[in-house]
């Protein structure tokens, strides 16, 4: 089905516009407009259909799945919750405290803290559009292994003495939100769509376009020279680079394909995704009004730690 | 006389829907104060995970979007 994009692009690139297939120009015109009308496409129809499933897990509810699970089971279904629920920043602190408050052990809210940003549908679309199914399925297994891993791990290390204190307080009301009809389900979808879209639109395009001048004017293997497998610091040194770019996440997973073609490792690659997808400094930021500081430097360190680990892991097999 | 709160800490969503709470009330015609609730303890206590919500005289009536106008409005008819 994904073939219908190449032969418009065939289309407009070569037939429409008369560009020569075999030059770089013609190469990278193609890859540009092939890729855009895939990734709108693909990420119109995905996001649409997981807004519908969300409408159905509102964190609201969430919270009480959650609440007495045993302790693997939780942040198991912690981690794959925050797949589907709707999350965005601004949330993350009464989502924090929400769910501490229903009895969510300290652990399990970070498994479903840490899956929720980085196991999105944004990022899934693109690397499905752009990598294929095999790469999109391998980013969503490790990025529930790393959330249920680094979950485990801060609950392990009993840190509830670091939060906040006033959190403890809070008492949450019996509010209900009303459930919504059918129609209603629709419309959240469609309004939820067009948020995403105007959102990211630009980094997008841009991303497509900066991987599209990648694509076809960077030479072949140029990456290996630096960042191929045998550089032991690669995989750190992309975590680092990975965590200021959060807010272009969107963006930036179209120039790592490129940057993949040219050379880069797999396991290079995911954790750099991972990294400017799990970690964001305006999050931790917003975190830190719920977290004291002890364990806001704990939580970005496992999960760094868990996200090099699977970097390296998957350059040592592929 | 009602009361509607937006329950959120501020952000762009909160504000909008504050927006839309505003133009309901005055294409209405209604004398009814919206307030903002960006105190997390109130916010909670409405039942609020997923913000922004909206409350009509405490009551809660949707959480996590940002209803529209006409949205609103039933939400005052109601």
């Amino acid at each position: 089905m994904l073939i219908l994009f190449t032969r418009l692009a065939d289309l407009v690139a070569y037939d429409l516009l008369g560009l020569n297939p075999t030059s770089r120009f013609g190469e990278s015109i193609h890859f540009f407009i092939e890729d855009t009308a895939k990734i709108f496409v693909l990420l119109a129809v995905i996001v649409f259909l997981v807004a519908i499933v969300r409408s159905f897990f509102p964190p609201e509810k969430v919270r009480r799945f959650l609440s007495g699970k045993g302790r693997f089971v939780g942040h198991v279904m912690a981690a794959g919750l925050g797949v589907v629920t709707p999350f965005c920043s601004c949330s993350a602190c009464p989502l924090f405290i929400g769910f501490l408050e229903a009895g969510v052990p300290l652990g399990v809210t970070f498994s479903f803290l840490i899956s929720s940003p980085m196991v999105n549908e944004v990022a899934l679309v693109l690397l499905f559009g752009l990598f294929g199914w095999q790469i999109a399925l391998i980013y969503l297994v490790t990025g529930l292994v790393v959330a249920v891993v680094a979950g485990i791990v801060i609950g392990w290390l009993r840190m509830e003495r670091f939060v906040a204190d006033y959190v403890w307080e809070i008492r949450m009301g019996r509010g209900e939100v009303p459930v919504m009809t059918g129609k209603e389900r629709v419309e959240y979808a469609a309004d939820y769509v067009r948020g995403i879209m105007k959102k990211i639109w630009p980094y997008v395009i841009g991303g497509i376009a900066a991987g599209a001048f990648v694509h076809g004017y960077v030479p072949e293997g140029f990456l290996l020279r630096f960042a191929g497998p045998t550089n032991p610091l690669a995989v750190p040194m992309a975590v680092i680079f990975g965590v200021p770019l959060y807010a272009n996440a969107a963006g930036v997973i179209p120039v790592v394909q490129a940057l993949m073609e040219k050379g880069l490792p797999l396991g290079t690659t995911l954790a750099f995704m991972m990294a400017v997808t799990a970690l964001s400094f305006p999050e931790m930021v917003i975190l830190s009004q719920v977290l004291k500081k002890r364990l806001i430097w704990t939580f970005i360190g496992i999960v760094t730690a868990a996200i090099i680990m699977v970097g390296y892991l998957f350059n040592l097999i592929v | 006389m009602k009361n509607i709160e937006i329950l959120g800490p501020g952000c762009p969503r909160c504000k909008q829907l504050a927006e839309n709470a505003e133009k309901a009330v005055a294409e209405l015609g209604l004398n009814v104060h919206v307030e903002k609730v960006s105190d997390m303890k109130r916010i909670l206590a409405r039942g609020v995970i997923s913000t922004p919500g909206i409350a009509v005289d405490g009551v809660l009536k949707g959480s996590g979007r940002v209803y529209t106008v006409e949205d609103i409005k039933a939400m005052l008819a109601a």
